[in-house]
């Protein structure tokens, strides 16, 4: 395939307008030892060709479209209704860049507007920016902010923070003298009162996230109040969906509410590219990272939107940046955004409350099966971990066999959870799957 | 002006359906504690599915987009983004999987991620790639945590990035979140890197010099051996800035020129759409005696089968959840599967001939901002010139709008006044290039005759010139329900 539309006739012209006698003259400041003969790779093929390769690719895949799955831990699969699809295909959206020339971005840029107007809603913060690059990118940019602001350098959260979400931080923040509090759970839950003798006035922030790794609901107040007690900032890590009925960050006093935009109308696709959602207090945006889109007027006094506080920004501030960021998640946020339009005020709600009841009503099915236990007794969203009585792998292994994806094994992440499962049951789940599933798990 | 989604709002109004829940309904008061629970619902717009699609499609049409105008933007590689590749990475079995999901059941995806990786490593002479990075930045990000633990390793991480002074904002900005000093070397006359500034920079505690070669201002780093040589004796690494690759593909090899470590920018080099400023994606490159400090999980392979790997006990650890914009990488290897060899070689080649023809169009009503030589795939205009009509490179891009074209570039690099950095990539025609640098010619002509036109533009887009000042002095980042 080719996809450039010279034909060799222009290419002649065209060179005698540059003066070259070929192609090849244009490369003389490439020193001739570094001159490749041939590139290794096998020669192109036609679009017809490449679809038969992609969709044998495609074949040698379960996806959760064939399968019941009951994975989550930080992808969640919810319903996208086609307008977003849609909507984010057309090439005006999809083919432009970051809106660098305001007057002829004005879509993207009023989209981005909105985005951060429906973000700082849903969070109950007072400013959002552009996108980061997912949840866990956007967390660790989270702390650099609260090491910056506050000048300290201890950061505690509690081990029921997402495994990856503790590693991506650990591996951002490598370059920093930063003092990592890992305080373990108890019960599935922050430790508070561990976090009381933690926390100190070295403390730069304390993490939450709500609903945490095993599902469970924090108790936030609580952890709010002992982590602003000793001058740190409280980062909440929420899952947005669970906004429609669950208390705000913005509720709870949070500095900083970050978050994995995924839930909001964007596809698993087996981990990326997905959405993180960043928003702060109006006292601590002039250290955010990231783009901002902001309202502002033409010269004829017509509304518009430009890409404003630029200068906390790499391309003008440099080693200086708040952060490196650049391009970020665009597309994903108009997704969300288109995603977060149509589901609307009710929408969402009714989204989280099938979330609860439909989780809820399979833990009660599965609690009455004999060789299976909910491990924690908190509150939860919409997955939980139960303890099963035969190894993890094996029972996985069946349900394969059966077109399911049963939980996801923790045994991967914790050693003291070898044989349990995280659950997930979201609102794509029918009554019919759920007690199938119990069914298949009862057989075990 | 299209309304805010805010404003077309009323309430009771739906756009969505779910199944009627089938499992029995509860106060949900009965499993979370009230305390637990918002009092209002996040107060989101109400809107039918026909207002939010008018709303949005009317949206779109607010913009300019390759699909719709030449958008030759400086170091961005604008080029056509095939359709196919969108079709493909939509596939249900790409966009259906979970991260998750056991390792048997995503063969497929996991054989197109390795095989990327097989084939970035050919393209740029290195030994391993990760796909993990979600942008370019973020790959830089990456390479500079990967320079940190290789020094780390061998005693003590240095203290110090040497980076030109032509060089994109994200090298400081990515050394910088590493914590390391930035030390800047000035660029010479003819807008390479200046070797002598560059010896003078070096010393034990400098850990990695940071080159884009071509560099920004589209000119090959000539000395790039000799830099490699510098750089390789004070005990540094030498990193690649790979966002000019489109430079590059199957002429010459970052690796073979010394390099030990590069991102690539597979949304510019490798046509995967921008989509108004990401996803992106910014897998890195190590030459083998950095392999092992690459981000977790590792795509392995044993007999046939390819697993994940987390075994990695020297690796920086992971710079995001999960494995990277699979979305974005599909589309990049449906480029690479579908041009191939020669395509590439031939893709580079015809970027290369785009922008010196149109350098050679413009050159007698522009200054270029460095002696008239071959560039590679962009070059680097100056609008000091037209100072004296009054009229700034700004002007001349607002002017380009008028004329339904995105403007290049502007302000950058630094190093240049009043720059205009254009690219027109592989995938423009003759017949385009030439409307372009006619409207250039005839907006030089402008500034000459009648500034207004310029400083006035632009005259017809969606909205005239925007206030930025207003914009960052009475701040308005969010929509708010008026009396709220």
């Amino acid at each position: 395939m080719k996809y450039s539309p010279h034909t060799d006739k222009d290419k002649k012209e065209m060179l005698g307008v540059i003066g070259a006698a070929s192609s090849e003259d244009l490369f003389s400041a490439i020193p001739k030892e570094f001159r490749l003969q041939k590139l290794d790779l096998a020669e192109g093929i036609s679009e017809l060709e490449l679809k038969k390769l992609m969709l044998d690719k495609a074949g040698k895949d379960y996806s959760t479209q064939k399968l019941v799955s009951f994975l989550g831990g930080g992808a969640y699969e919810h319903y996208i209704p086609q307008a977003v699809e849609s909507l984010i295909s057309r090439g005006e959206f999809l083919t432009a860049y970051t809106p660098y020339q305001a007057e002829a971005s004005q879509g993207t840029l009023q989209a981005i507007y909105e985005y951060q107007s429906l973000i700082c809603e849903l969070t109950g913060m007072d400013v959002a920016n552009a996108s980061m690059y997912d949840g866990a990118s956007a967390l660790a940019e989270a702390v650099i902010l609260a090491v910056k602001e506050t000048g300290r350098s201890r950061v505690i959260f509690s081990s029921s923070l997402h495994p990856e979400y503790r590693q991506v931080i650990k591996t951002y923040l490598e370059g920093y003298k930063i003092e990592f509090v890992e305080i373990p759970h108890a019960g599935g839950l922050f430790d508070e009162t561990a976090l009381k003798k933690e926390a100190n006035d070295s403390t730069a922030c304390v993490i939450v996230q709500n609903p945490n790794f095993f599902g469970c609901i924090e108790k936030v107040d609580e952890v709010e109040s002992i982590c602003h007690s000793c001058g740190a900032l409280l980062i909440a890590c929420v899952n947005p969906v669970s906004l429609g009925i669950l208390k705000a960050p913005g509720g709870y006093n949070a500095d900083i509410a970050v978050g994995e935009g995924q839930p909001l109308g964007i596809p698993m696709s087996f981990g990326g590219p997905y959405l993180g959602f960043f928003a702060v207090k109006e006292k601590h945006m002039r250290k955010m990272p990231g783009r901002v889109a902001g309202m502002t007027k033409d010269i004829e006094g017509k509304r518009g939107f430009v890409l404003t506080m630029q200068a906390r920004e790499q391309h003008i501030r440099r080693e200086k940046a708040t952060s490196n960021i650049c391009s970020n998640e665009g597309l994903m946020a108009l997704a969300a955004c288109i995603h977060l339009s149509l589901l609307g005020k009710e929408g969402i709600k009714e989204v989280a409350r099938q979330n609860v009841l439909k989780s809820h009503y399979l833990k009660d099915k599965i609690l009455k099966l004999s060789g299976f236990e909910l491990m924690f007794d908190a509150p939860f969203f919409n997955e939980f971990v139960v303890r099963c009585g035969k190894e993890t792998d094996k029972i996985i292994g069946d349900l394969l066999k059966h077109g399911m994806i049963g939980g996801l094994p923790l045994g991967r992440f914790r050693a003291d959870m070898k044989n349990c499962m995280l659950i997930c049951v979201t609102e794509t789940k029918s009554k019919d799957d759920l007690d199938r599933f119990a069914e298949l798990l009862g057989k075990h | 002006m299209e309304k805010l989604i805010f404003e077309i709002s009323s309430p009771g109004r739906k756009g969505y359906t779910l199944p009627k829940l089938d499992v029995p309904d509860a106060d949900i008061k009965s499993f979370i504690p009230q305390e637990c629970l918002r009092k209002d619902g996040p107060d989101l717009p109400e809107v039918s599915e026909l207002d939010c699609v008018r709303h949005f499609t009317r949206l779109s049409q607010l913009n300019y987009s390759i699909d719709t105008n030449f958008y030759p933007l400086g170091s961005c590689t604008m080029k056509y983004n095939p359709k196919i590749n969108d079709k493909m990475a939509g596939l249900p079995q790409f966009t259906g999987l979970h991260p998750y999901q056991p390792e048997t059941s995503v063969q497929g995806m996991l054989e197109v991620l390795y095989e990327t990786e097989q084939a970035l490593c050919k393209i740029c002479g290195m030994d391993a790639f990760t796909l993990q990075p979600a942008a370019g930045a973020h790959g830089e990000l990456t390479g500079m945590l990967i320079v940190r633990a290789y020094h780390t390793s061998k005693g003590s991480p240095r203290k110090k990035v040497v980076i030109p002074d032509s060089a994109h904002g994200t090298n400081p900005a990515s050394a910088a979140l590493c914590g390391y000093e930035v030390v800047t070397v000035r660029s010479d006359k003819a807008g390479r890197i200046d070797i002598d500034s560059l010896k003078a920079a070096m010393d034990n505690e400098v850990a990695v010099l940071m080159l884009t070669n071509p560099n920004t201002l589209g000119l090959f780093e000539k000395n790039v051996k000799e830099i490699a040589d510098i750089v390789h004796k004070a005990g540094a690494l030498l990193y690649l800035d790979g966002a000019n690759l489109n430079a590059l593909l199957g002429v010459a090899r970052p690796g073979d020129m010394g390099f030990d470590v590069c991102h690539v920018n597979l949304h510019k080099t490798f046509s995967t759409p921008h989509g108004g400023g990401g996803p992106g994606s910014g897998p890195v490159g190590v030459k083998a005696h950095l392999a092992d400090f690459l981000p977790i999980p590792r795509i392995k392979q044993k007999r046939n089968k390819l697993s994940l790997d987390y075994d990695q006990k020297r690796s920086i650890g992971k710079v995001r959840a999960f494995y990277g914009n699979t979305g974005v990488i599909i589309r990049a290897y449906c480029y690479m599967k579908s041009l191939g060899s020669d395509g590439l070689k031939d893709a580079t080649f015809e970027a290369v001939l785009n922008a010196n023809y149109l350098k050679a169009k413009l050159k007698n009503d522009y200054q270029l901002a460095v002696e008239d030589e071959p560039c590679m795939h962009e070059f680097v205009l100056t609008g000091k010139d037209k100072k004296e009509f009054g009229v700034k490179t700004l002007d001349i891009a607002k002017r380009l709008l008028d004329y339904g074209f995105h403007a290049p570039t502007v302000y950058f690099p630094l190093i240049v006044e009043e720059a205009i950095m254009i690219e027109p990539t592989e995938t423009e025609s003759k017949e385009t290039l030439d409307a372009f640098a006619e409207t250039m010619i005839k907006i030089a002509a402008e500034a000459r005759s009648d500034a207004s036109l310029l400083t006035g533009a632009p005259h017809i887009t969606p909205v005239r010139r925007l206030d930025e000042v207003l914009a960052a002095r009475e701040l308005n980042l969010r929509w708010k329900k008026s009396g709220a």
